[in-house]
């Protein structure tokens, strides 16, 4: 796989090292000159330095057959130039945005623009993090828009010894399944939580907090 | 067309091109709001400006919804950078679908992404290149007719 990535700092060499090492060949342009020279001795990837929002300086860097772009500047409109100029014009088939303005996530996919806030995702793993110690793990599938929660199940949470059918917690949420003495369970409306399960919840991150409160606190 | 009824304008941008929009079109009695991150770029709007300012980085779908660009009936984008002004426009055509809008572009290449998403673009290189092109005709034709005579 050909990535063509746009932008500097710690995020990109580290992205390079991450994508080099699994085999793929990288492309960086970034327009500050010694941060080329720097990347291109401690890197194996191609590196070319010029303003990557320009059209001709990505197709210098080969947008023709390059199969993924990464726009990773600090300026969310680099961005959206980047990704719109190398699915219209090369038609590039996967690109991704960073965006520094949460809402921008928003803007962008209705631009038709892929983006990821890191904003959004480093407020939500805090929030979620000091929430509760029983939260044990979270994942964030589909780009953060599903969270998986792991809850381990306390004798106080007013759901315990009660029938799934008889919990109502928000719309759009799921118990997926029991973790039980090690024993995975597949929930069913007759399954009675105990305490020491382990559930796992399948949330949105607008219904997160609701959620969580009504399984450990039996408020909505 | 624009001078018939009152409309309701968001200028983004209020360097020299942007406050000349903003003077003009106040003084005809549109309604203005003009936006810029600098707050001195304000200056340069006249005695006969009656429209409002406001400060921010027109970016943030935030700054523009303060100012109420998703109201607009028109949207002129005129900032020193190309790519802000792709991202307002389009925001302003694709998300608020506003009637008119028309942005500076700089760079003539990057004219041809702008036209594809339905803005409307004025290239000030590409107009005072025309516009030379014209005179340098014009006076080599009014040359060769003082020849002639």
């Amino acid at each position: 796989m050909n990535i063509l990535t746009v932008g500097g700092g710690k995020t990109l060499y580290f992205l390079c090292r991450s994508f080099l090492s699994k085999g793929y060949k990288v492309t960086v342009i970034n327009d500050d000159q010694s941060e080329c020279i720097w990347l291109a001795r401690r890197t194996n990837a191609t590196v070319i330095y010029g303003d990557g929002t320009k059209p001709q300086m990505l197709e210098e860097a080969g947008a023709n057959t390059a199969d993924a772009v990464l726009a990773i500047t600090s300026n969310d409109h680099d961005n959206l130039a980047i990704c719109q100029i190398a699915s219209v014009r090369f038609g590039i088939p996967r690109t991704m945005a960073l965006v520094n303005d949460p809402d921008n996530e928003m803007v962008f996919q209705q631009l038709g623009v892929n983006a990821v806030s890191i904003t959004r995702i480093l407020s939500n793993v805090m929030e979620q993090k000091v929430s509760s110690d029983s939260i044990v793990n979270l994942v964030f599938a589909s780009e953060g828009k599903v969270n998986i929660t792991e809850i381990v199940l306390n004798d106080t949470y007013p759901v315990v010894g009660k029938e799934l059918r008889n919990i109502s917690i928000p719309e759009n949420s799921l118990i997926a399944y029991i973790l039980r003495n090690d024993q995975p369970v597949i929930p069913r409306g007759s399954s009675i939580l105990q305490a020491g399960d382990r559930i796992f919840v399948i949330t949105l991150p607008e219904n997160y907090g609701q959620v969580i409160r009504t399984l450990t606190e039996g408020k909505e | 067309m624009l001078s018939s009824n009152k409309l309701f304008v968001v200028i983004v941008g209020c360097g020299r091109l942007g406050s000349h929009l903003a003077n003009n079109l106040s003084r005809s009695g549109h309604s203005i709001v003009s936006i810029d991150v600098n707050e001195s770029a304000f200056d340069s709007l006249s005695a006969e400006y009656s429209g409002f300012r406001v400060i921010g980085d027109a970016t943030e779908i935030a700054v523009l919804k303060q100012a109420k660009a998703d109201k607009a009936d028109l949207i002129i984008v005129t900032t020193r950078d190309d790519n802000v002004n792709l991202m307002i426009s389009q925001i302003a055509k694709r998300i608020f679908h506003t009637p008119k809008v028309m942005a500076r572009v700089f760079e003539p290449k990057q004219e041809e992404i702008y036209h594809s998403f339905d803005i409307e673009t004025v290239c000030p290189t590409f107009v005072a290149s025309e516009l030379f092109l014209d005179l340098i005709t014009g006076s080599l034709v009014s040359d060769k007719k003082g020849n002639k005579e």
